[in-house]
Formats: structure tokens, sequence, C-alpha cells
């Protein structure tokens, strides 16, 4: 069975992967709270919230 | 033919070990807390019926516009912030995170902040916002903060302005009493950041700012303290005899209004090193109790008697 090739191009550190791993979290859970947020806030105004003026 | 072969040049790309908790010290917590607060306030003492979502849905997108605008404003002082020591542990003069990052990081925050709060509250409250973080970032970060001694006084409106969103945001429209909490914090400002300019005066001297102790001297600067702060108390307690606000309020702007103008001579007094150094930095721990103590009391005594009018 042949070895798995070197990856080539950049290497990420543990430290790097761990660092963006976190951060990637973070912005997933910012985006659902945002998703949250519009959702409640189209409950408590209703239909009209598409109806408003600018 | 190329001068630069570009076969031989290989740039290592920059990858990030940056954590969420240096975002985080972007947003400038404390600061936000600050911002948090009065703006809160500013949303209790509105009038009429604010559903809670849409006054959580307020108070988010405002943190977030001050943390933006704390973002965008380190991107922009990385420099200043590597030569002082208070700022010299900022994710930007540690390495931790480039001067792009944190511009995009802030920029992204400031769209998402107003357009939420335009799209979800109203665009009065949205453009406030908006021109919040404008003028805390272009009008006092890149124009006034290394030009002029009056930097903080003019820039102060940027911190000034959160009460006056929140009010826009609940009630769609503007009126005296958020331009009367706007005011107090506008006059709040100059004595509390020249009681830290200071007893910092080595750090922004040696950064370049020219702070008024670095410009005028430090007896001068008592001075100002001084008179900003003689403003700041019959600011504080003009609203009660105008009738905006009731007597606790009064009472407590007094009170709290007596020791901030105590200390402020306490500092006027005070020449000595160590003797000023000490009434100095006890005048700027004072003063953040005071904006919060008196803020508190004015969003109390406006909440308990919608609760209790009967009582009250």
């Amino acid at each position: 069975m042949a070895d798995r090739p070197e990856p080539d191009g950049i290497v990420l550190t543990e430290a790097q992967k761990r660092s963006r791993r976190r951060r990637s979290i973070a912005i997933a859970l910012a985006l659902g709270v945002l998703v949250v947020l519009f959702f409640a806030v189209t409950l408590v105004k209703g239909p009209a919230v598409l109806n408003r003026p600018l | 033919m190329s001068v630069v072969d570009h076969n031989t040049i290989e740039l290592a790309p920059r990858i990030s070990e940056a954590e969420v908790s240096d975002y985080i010290a972007l947003l400038k917590p404390r600061v936000m807390s600050l911002v948090v607060f009065t703006a809160l306030v500013g949303l209790v003492i509105a009038p009429g019926h604010f559903h809670p979502v849409l006054a959580f849905t307020s108070l988010l997108c405002i943190a977030v516009g001050a943390g933006a605008s704390g973002a965008l404003n380190m991107a922009l002082e990385g420099d200043i912030d590597a030569k002082m020591s208070r700022t010299a542990n900022r994710p930007i003069p540690r390495g931790r995170i480039t001067k792009p990052e944190a511009m995009a990081f802030g920029m992204t925050l400031a769209f998402f902040s107003v357009i939420t709060l335009g799209i979800l509250v109203n665009w009065i409250a949205g453009s406030l916002l908006a021109f919040t973080i404008f003028f805390y970032v272009v009008i006092y970060t890149i124009w006034l903060k290394r030009r002029t001694a009056q930097n903080i006084v003019i820039g102060g409106a940027a911190g000034s302005l959160p009460p006056v969103v929140a009010w826009a945001a609940a009630t769609g429209s503007l009126s005296v009493e958020p331009l009367l909490l706007f005011l107090i914090i506008f006059f709040w400002t100059p004595p509390h950041f020249w009681a830290l300019a200071l007893f910092r005066s080595d750090d922004y001297a040696r950064a370049g700012v020219p702070m008024l102790p670095v410009v005028a001297g430090p007896d001068a600067t008592r001075l100002q303290i001084l008179l900003y702060t003689i403003v700041l108390v019959a600011v504080a307690a003009a609203p009660w005899p105008l009738g905006y606000f009731d007597a606790i309020y009064g009472m407590a702007s007094l009170i709290l209004g007596g020791g901030m103008l105590a200390l402020a001579v306490n500092v006027y007094r005070r020449r000595e090193r160590a003797r000023s150094l000490r009434a100095t930095r006890k005048l700027f721990a004072f003063s953040i109790f005071y904006l919060f103590a008196l803020f508190a009391t004015l969003g109390l005594e406006v909440a308990f008697r919608a609760i209790a009018p009967t009582i009250w």
C-alpha cells in the first residue's frame, strides 16, 4: 500500500487549527443569534414587518 | 522581461492564532458596559410601551455598535497603543490581531448593528447609531485625537449619544429628556478623561497624543477639570427644577455632584507629586461611580413610578 502523500501548501499547526475552530464556532453562534433575533422580531411585529416604509 | 522573478519569491501567508477573547478585547468591554447602561436608562425613561424583544434588540445593536467603534479605534491607533503602558497589552500591539483584521471585524459589526437596528426597530435610531460610530471613528479617532487638546471634549459627543439612540429606538422621535442625558455625559467626559490623562501624562507624551496635561501642563488641566465639574454639577441638577426629572433624582444629583466637586477641588489644590496623584486617581474612580449612580437613580425612579404609580 502506498504511503499517504505529503500535503503541499500550507499546513496549520495544532494551535492554529484550535483557534480557527473556536473562531468559527463564535461566528456560527453570532449568526444563530441574528437568525433568532430576526425571527423573534418578526413574530412580535407580525407580517406587517415586511410592508413598512423605509 | 520581469525584474522580479516570481518563481523564486514565496511569501508565507500569516495564519492567525487569535482567540475569541482577543476579538472580545477589541470591543472594549468596559466602555461597552457603560454605553449599555446609559442606553438602558434612555430606554427606561422613554414614554410609552416598548416591547421587551425590541428593547433587547435595541440594546444589543447599541452594544455591538459601540464594540465596532472600539475595534475600529484600536485598528487606527495601533501605533499609539504600542507606546502606552495602559494599552500595550491590547490585541494589536501584542501581534494577536493585525490592523486589517481589526478593521474588517469593526466594519462588519458596524454594518450589521446599524442595519439590524434600522430594519428591526426604526431608521431614526439606526441613523443615529451610524452617526455615533462615524463620529467616534472619523471625527474623534482620525481627525481630533492626534491634532488638538480638545479631542476628548468634542469627541465626547460620541460617548454621549447612546441614551439618545435608545430613546429614539423606543419612541421613534427625539425629545428634551434624552438631550439632557446627552449633556450630562458630554460634560462628565472632560473631568473623567483629563483625570486619567493627568496620571498617565507620561504615556500620552511618549505616544505624541496632545492631551491637555501634555500640551497645557498639569495646572491648566486641574483648572479645566474644576470648571467642567462645576458645569457638570449644574447641568446634572438642572432637569429637576426644570421639571423633567423628579426630586429623588434631583437630590441624588446634588449629593453626587457635591462629591464630584469636592474631589475636583482637591485635585485643583493638591500640587505635590504624591498627593496630587492620589487626588487625581480618586477623582477618576469616583467619576465612574458618579455616572453609574446618577443614571441608576434616574432609571430606578422612573421604573418604580411606572410599576407603582399610586405609592409613588
